[in-house]
């Protein structure tokens, strides 16, 4: 931010309340008060004066090349400012994560529907929008290639001049051709999941007045959006400040960029700030998906139960343009077993282009598509045997001497067996005797569909994991800045990192890391902003571990110092057996050596300190091998559903989970990840799908979307394990992922064990049960 | 268009509101009072819920025309200066706020409800809220906060 410049009325808050509680305890959230009060600045609450209010226009073919565009009407509109298309694009035109492959605004060809065309400024975000419908495109309409399965073969159309597939990822472990005494195959389809976050992309963008621009924006990793935001304006990245703006809910779906170079083009054009904000259903057409999958397995075995080899063909659909596909198609990849030891393993992963909505990030990345999978197949093998699903799970569980399929070591504790055992013994849910049937609480809820005579329980079990942070040779770092100071005769410490409160905790978790290492009770965690250095994303259930790391780290330096000067002020020599606990410097015996207050004075100590957690390969690209990840998280399921096998309802009854998390830093909080993303797992399993038809979105709308409401979820027992990782700060594991992975997977097996039928698909619609 | 209601207890005039515009629209942009939230603007999510004349509404679904004359209260209401409502302390306390973009519709929401029915059922809470999204907590500590509050309210 430059000097001068113009602030935003309503702009976040340095998260301004302070937080107390150490590491291991249920601390509230800072920002839990504003948010309850209302006062909270979202993204799309920001307001400054003389703001303008930003549109999109967006094609309404999901393949076409486009002839002309002509925006004079548009700009003839009232209320209207500006009108942008390509050709005012400054920099660079194209952006990505990985591939820079996609248009900031389309130019020659619109690749999917709803692709960004052109953009409006104007007084009144009515009028943005009427003008944005005003911008008249010549198209010249192709026929869409909308069938993963057609963009493979060699005739299809080429989407991108590298051809259509974005990433093939080739495993090849152990004996190819063995062979194994039963052998059970499988199909399995995965629709494509919407991540949901409440809170609409949005931001507000103001022009410094020399070039230059600040964006206040929900996002999940500031720095990356820095990054392409400055290629794509043409300017020196200092030229772009980006702070963070209130996030509501994330799951993925602000990895990429959505309105976040549109709203600053038109800020720079104008010279005024510009307000962008979706509606619902640009929303959906504005961010990526959960890839869709087709995914093809055999898996064989010992007479006794035991894995002897897994082929599996992955498909997944990535929609027109790549997004993060290449990264979720290796974990898709490595993780196709699941958490079982395998010694042999031939595995295909595809991803490719289509004129399908773009796909990319999503909470369990990869990992989710293949648990209904590779689940799937571990009780069709625990039929063909003749044995418990439970039990077959156990015979092949990894532990810590097994290998992924990647050749690379399974290192510390692996508690797949310890999982499914805790999930197994927790009591069932009873069953309601017929005396008092509570018709509200079987399928259909108060719709009162049935008496209960065709009602079925069924219960189901399910185990998966994933990578924690970036794998494949990524530089995952962070970046932490430390200050401590006295103030008014207390100390008080200030954080300050760049990682994204998207809802999860993180502010919390930074301010119980401080509070523990420097002994203080007040700690303050400044809002993110790029006036520090990059914390990386809030994805891959990373941050509490590398930013929560590179705090620590920071206040391992801060308390140096403090040690330091005490030796200087005090005349002491040895600082031996120190310890910063309430507010001062106590001796091994825990006496007070000197207050912090005392010491300080007016001095103020600051430390900036980088994180790394240890380093990955990438894989081979012939063989697949390679020691590509830094951590694993595991968590289990167990499902208990009724399901009406006349009408097709399913009502899941109880959802039981267990979770390795490392250490619990706020034991509430990994409450809240373990159920909410429960919560996901469920709305995939049975209920949530952008239904796609010829590369529209039919339902872009929470009317047609269906989300589940308190209504559909129901409780879910908790086990949460502290094994401890030797190697990560406090020894946790990453939280947010897992829950998602198995829930899910758990439902449809309960809801095939209470209806025998095979359910290959999800999610699961009720014309799949009762015909 | 010119419309005047009482907000939160206070006379509020906005002049030139168009009359395609929300209530949801006047309150956060003309009457500077984001509270409310704007996740669907169709009804579907309750982030935006509100009393009109005592009764609980979608701010999204009412038109700001429809308010003039009438009385609103929003989540910016419910707290008394710098003390929280006992709902609002109990969403705090029972780790109902994750993102917090529900939060506002589900605290009126939730307040509603405790004004109808003191001692709400596990069935009767997931009735009265399953207009509201959340997509992060998966409900079960907003239950965990509607017994706290409940439960404090009677003991008051
Ligand atoms: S914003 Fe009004 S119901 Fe969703
Ligand atoms: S807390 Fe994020 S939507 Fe409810």
């Amino acid at each position: 931010m430059t000097a001068g410049a113009v602030l935003p009325t309503r702009q976040p808050q340095a998260a301004a309340a302070s937080v107390t509680g150490r590491v291991g305890e249920s601390v509230r959230r800072p920002d839990g008060v504003l948010k309850v009060r209302g006062d909270f600045p979202y993204s799309s609450d920001l307001w400054v004066e003389g703001m303008l209010w930003g549109a999109t226009s967006r094609s309404p073919h999901p393949y076409a090349r486009i002839v002309s565009i002509d925006t004079s009407e548009a700009l003839a509109s009232p209320g209207v400012r500006a009108v942008l298309t390509h050709e005012d694009v400054p920099g660079r035109k194209l952006y990505g994560l990985e591939i820079p492959d996609q248009p900031v605004l389309a130019f020659d060809v619109v690749r999917y529907w709803g692709e960004a065309v052109a953009l409006v400024a104007a007084d009144h975000p009515e009028q943005a929008r009427r003008a944005a419908r005003k911008v008249r495109v010549e198209y010249e309409v192709r026929k869409p290639l909308t069938d993963p399965e057609e963009a493979l073969t060699p005739e299809a159309t080429r989407l991108h001049p590298g051809g259509n597939v974005t990433r093939h990822v080739t495993i090849r472990h152990g004996d190819q051709d063995a062979r194994a005494d039963v052998v059970v195959r499988g199909e399995y389809e995965i629709g494509m999941q919407d991540q949901a976050p409440l809170g609409p992309e949005s931001g507000l963008a103001i022009p410094d007045g020399e070039g230059g621009v600040d964006l206040y924006v929900a996002t999940q990793w500031l720095h990356v959006d820095q990054d392409q935001l400055a290629g794509c304006l043409g300017l020196a990245p200092d030229q772009v400040r980006l702070t963070l703006a209130g996030v509501g809910g994330a799951f993925g779906s602000r990895e990429d960029l959505s309105m976040q170079a549109h709203a600053c083009m038109l800020a720079l054009r104008t010279g005024r700030p510009v307000k962008i904000v979706y509606s619902r259903p640009e929303s959906f057409v504005g961010h990526v998906h959960r890839h869709p999958g087709r995914l093809r397995y055999e898996h064989g075995a010992t007479r006794d139960g035991k894995l002897v080899y897994v082929k599996a063909r992955i498909l997944l659909d990535g929609g027109a343009y790549a997004s993060s596909s290449t990264a979720v198609i290796a974990n898709a990849s490595c993780f196709a077993v699941g958490p079982y030891q395998c010694p042999n393993a031939t595995i295909d992963g595809w991803v490719v282009y289509t004129n399908n909505p773009p796909c990319g990030a999503m909470r369990g990345f990869g990992s989710v598509q293949n648990c209904y999978a590779h689940e799937a197949q571990m009780d069709k093998l625990a039929a063909a045997l003749g044995m418990d699903p439970v039990a077959i799970r156990m015979r092949n569980a990894m532990d810590g001497s097994s290998r992924l399929i990647t050749g690379q070591a399974m290192e510390g504790p692996i508690p797949v067996a310890e999982l499914l055992r805790r999930v197994q013994e927790m009591p069932l849910p009873p069953v309601a005797g017929a005396d008092h049937l509570d018709l509200t609480a079987l399928p259909g809820g108060v719709s009162n569909t049935t008496h209960g005579e065709s009602v079925r329980r069924g219960v189901g079990y399910a185990v998966g994991f994933k990578n924690v942070g970036y794998s494949e040779g990524f530089d995952d770092y962070s970046t932490a800045r430390v200050t401590l100071a006295a103030a008014g005769g207390r100390p008080r410490a200030e954080v300050h990192t760049a990682g994204a409160e998207v809802g999860q905790g993180l502010v919390t978790v930074q301010a119980q890391i401080a509070g523990t290492e420097l002994g203080v009770r007040d700690v303050t965690v400044l809002n993110a902003d790029t006036r520090v250095g990059s914390a990386g994303s809030s994805s891959a259930s990373r941050q509490t571990y590398i930013t929560g790391g590179a705090v620590k780290a920071a206040c391992e330096a801060v308390r140096e110092r403090i040690f330091a000067l005490a030796q200087s002020e005090l005349g002491s020599r040895s600082g031996a057996g120190w310890r910063l606990e309430r507010e001062a410097i106590v001796s091994a015996d825990g006496e007070v050596i000197v207050t912090l207050a005392t010491l300080l004075g007016e001095e103020v100590i600051e430390e900036t300190r980088e994180f790394r957690p240890r380093r990955t390969n990438r894989l081979d690209p012939k063989t697949g091998q390679a020691d590509a990840h830094m951590q694993y998280a595991f968590a289990a399921h167990r499902a208990v559903v009724d399901v009406d096998t006349e009408l097709g309802l399913v009502k899941v009854v109880e959802l039981a989970t267990a979770q390795d998390v490392g250490k619990a830093i706020n034991p509430l909080a990994v409450e809240g990840q373990l159920e909410g993303g429960a919560a996901q797992g469920l709305g995939l399993a049975v209920m949530e799908e952008v239904q796609v038809k010829d590369g529209v979105i039919r339902n872009p709308s929470f009317t047609d979307y269906l989300l589940p409401t308190i209504l559909d979820m129901p409780p879910v027992r908790m086990d949460v394990l502290e094994l401890g990782d030797p190697r990560s700060p406090y020894g946790v594991k990453g939280v947010g992922e897992p829950p998602t992975i198995s829930s899910g997977p758990a439902i449809v097996a309960a809801i095939r064990a209470a209806t025998g039928r095979p359910l290959a698909r999800v999610p699961v619609r009720p014309h799949d049960i009762v015909t | 268009m010119r419309i005047t209601c009482t907000v939160n207890g206070r006379p509020q005039v906005a002049d030139s509101v168009w009359a395609g515009e929300s209530l949801l629209y006047v309150l956060r942009e003309r009457l500077g009072l984001p509270g409310s939230k704007n996740a669907c603007e169709q009804g579907e999510c309750g982030s935006c819920s509100v009393y009109l004349d005592g009764t609980l509404v979608c701010a999204c679904l009412v038109l700001g025309g429809q308010a003039d004359g009438r009385e609103i209260v929003t989540v910016e209401g419910l707290s008394n200066g710098d003390s929280l409502h006992p709902v609002q302390q109990a969403f705090v306390e029972a780790g109902a706020v994750q993102c917090g973009f529900c939060t506002p519709g589900l605290v009126v929401a939730t307040h509603d409800l405790l004004r109808r029915v003191p001692r709400p059922s596990d069935a009767q809470i997931r009735e009265a809220l399953a207009g509201n999204i959340c997509r992060c907590t998966g409900y079960a500590k907003i239950i965990d906060a509607v017994h706290l509050a409940a439960g404090r309210m009677g003991a008051a």
